[in-house]
């Protein structure tokens, strides 16, 4: 019954080719959609679906998708693809490996909130993705899958790439309107939210590259299958990306709810030769780490959240006993210090501080107040500044000083 | 001085501006061709940019100061950009700077004489299951060892 489901052609080599992609049975679920369903049944659709956002926050995307008001206004989808969170890069291969996916969902997407202009935030980086995301829409355009009256629908949509330009903050979602409105990324107050007032100050749905590409295969195999290829209230796979000290780094598509133990040790063919588990990241640098006794869990967004941790970007960062935590922590805190917009004093200058005190302890010249002064400053960041930025940082940092409280030590 | 974008960026540059309902949009996207023409961009860019889309130049340079791709000085012909987040470090992207700084003969930051390379050490590229990995321009090499980087750049002209 569990299978594949996003990256189950992920081998065929010419996949990003449209002509390729049909014959696997690709825009089948659009013409479905916008011949034979009404917006409202694809919204239900996608509820009942269960997707949550795949990006970090676990949002359900068709809850996410009522909150757009009826307006005169015109409305916006952005893909959130700036996939900067360190250890993530699922994304990448999604696009690269099968855009036609992510078309297809921002094309059903925008059908059932009635959106007519789309915009792929895309990392600056990824240059040739773009090149390639381009090359899938201007072949989606000719076969009339996107332009004016779109199947004879009487539909319009056009869909556009915008490349950032290296700024981790501009995956947080109002600093990637910001962006995409042509200031620097500085994350906006919520709320309002997006949702009602985002890109131009009109309705926007926000989504990730995972999130968007499950939309077709909710709509061909319906809710229901979709919910048993997950569990019930967190349905589907979950594309996990398995980076650090194990044999066999990459992507591997598994249902939610998989054993993280599984992951690392069946699944990535476990840790490099001569490596013993330390502790891991679950979710992306911004999620809690586990330590090696911890990592029996079940990666979903509840479970992970019931351990103290969170499901993220479901980016898996492997550490090994030959590394040193302070080396961990030292380039956790380098990271947040350098990524803060700056906007917020917590973050702006907290970071930065605990940067410094990392850095000091790294040189051998940290004091026995040292680690408690990070766990005063992190908590001064948590919760107070305008964007998640903050938390993401304080959350891996609180825990790695806590759980690892007695190495650390040992270098002080 | 003075300079000019050549015709096809300018077309391009028409191009981009179509796409949005608001001229300052195209802010990002246009800065991104203006470095791919003189590879980087300073004052004199920065004035073209905002008469282009009817901006203050400080709007530019708002931008330009906050995008870490954004350049204000020329780079080398080839930009190295080595990975140091995470899952680059645990595989040893510290010694692999080490070796570059070596081999180079230059400091991450650093252009050499030649102004054949840049050297940058920067936060994760998106490619951890390739670590340690680094970026040449825009082209991502994965796995990197000492003799891995000895090829390719021996292979660059």
């Amino acid at each position: 019954m569990k299978e594949k489901v996003l990256t189950e052609h992920f081998g065929l080599e010419s996949l990003y080719k449209i002509d390729v992609y049909q014959k696997q049975g690709g825009y089948r679920a659009t013409e479905k959609a916008l011949k034979k369903m009404k917006p409202a049944e694809i919204l239900e659709e996608v509820k009942k679906a269960n997707l949550r956002g795949r990006g970090g926050a676990g949002f359900p995307a068709g809850v996410k998708w009522s909150f757009v008001p009826e307006t005169d206004k015109p409305k916006y989808l952005c893909v959130n693809a700036d996939e900067g969170e360190p250890g993530t890069f699922k994304d990448r291969y999604i696009m690269s490996h099968n855009p036609h996916m992510l078309l297809e969902g921002i094309i059903i997407t925008s059908f059932c909130v009635g959106i007519s202009a789309a915009f792929i935030y895309i990392r600056g980086e990824y240059e040739a993705i773009a090149l390639r995301l381009e090359q899938a829409i201007s072949e989606a355009y000719e076969k009339g899958f996107l332009g004016k009256n779109i199947l004879e629908s009487g539909f319009d949509l056009d869909v556009y790439v915008h490349r950032g330009a290296g700024a981790y903050i501009c995956g947080e979602e109002t600093a990637l309107l910001e962006s995409l409105e042509g200031k620097r990324g500085n994350p906006r107050l919520k709320p309002p939210f997006p949702a009602s007032v985002g890109l131009w100050q009109c309705p926007t749905v926000i989504n990730n590259v995972e999130t968007i590409s499950n939309i077709s295969h909710i709509i061909l195999n319906g809710a229901e299958w979709f919910v048993k290829q997950g569990l019930p209230k967190d349905g589907g796979t979950r594309i996990f990306g398995v980076s650090g000290m194990v044999k066999n780094p990459g992507i591997y598509e598994l249902p939610l709810g998989t054993s993280l133990k599984d992951i690392i040790f069946k699944h990535a063919g476990g840790m490099k030769e001569g490596k013993k588990l330390k502790a891991v990241i679950p979710g992306g640098m911004s999620a809690p780490i586990l330590t090696a006794d911890e990592v029996d869990i079940k990666m979903d967004f509840d479970s992970l959240v019931e351990a103290n941790s969170m499901l993220g970007s479901a980016a898996i960062i492997v550490i090994d006993d030959k590394t040193s935590i302070l080396d961990v922590l030292k380039v956790v805190a380098k990271f947040y210090s350098h990524e803060s917009c700056g906007q917020c004093t917590p973050c702006r200058i907290g970071n930065s501080w605990i940067n410094k005190i990392v850095k000091r302890i790294a040189e051998g010249k940290g004091k026995k107040e040292d680690l408690d002064s990070i766990l005063r400053l992190a908590s001064n960041i948590e919760g107070n500044t305008l964007c998640p930025l903050g938390d993401a940082a304080a959350m891996p940092i609180v825990s790695i000083t806590k759980k690892f409280r007695k190495e650390l030590e040992s270098k002080l | 001085m003075s300079l000019e974008f050549s015709e096809k960026t300018k077309k391009k540059i028409e191009e981009i501006i179509a796409r949005y309902p608001q001229k300052e949009a195209a802010l990002l996207p246009v800065l991104h061709v203006t470095q791919q023409e003189f590879g980087f961009i300073s004052a004199v860019q920065e004035k073209m940019v905002a008469q282009i889309l009817g901006i203050k130049p400080i709007r530019v340079r708002e931008l330009v100061t906050f995008y870490t791709m954004l350049s204000r000085e020329s780079l080398g012909k080839y930009h190295i950009q080595v990975c140091t987040n995470l899952s680059c470090h645990l595989l040893g992207a510290d010694n692999f700077v080490d070796y570059l700084v070596e081999k180079l003969g230059i400091e991450p930051g650093e252009t050499t004489p030649d102004k054949k390379f840049t050297l940058s050490k920067v936060e994760c590229l998106g490619a951890c299951e390739r670590a340690p990995c680094m970026m040449i321009n825009f082209n991502y090499y994965g796995e990197m060892d000492p003799k891995k980087v000895d090829e390719i750049l021996d292979g660059l002209k």
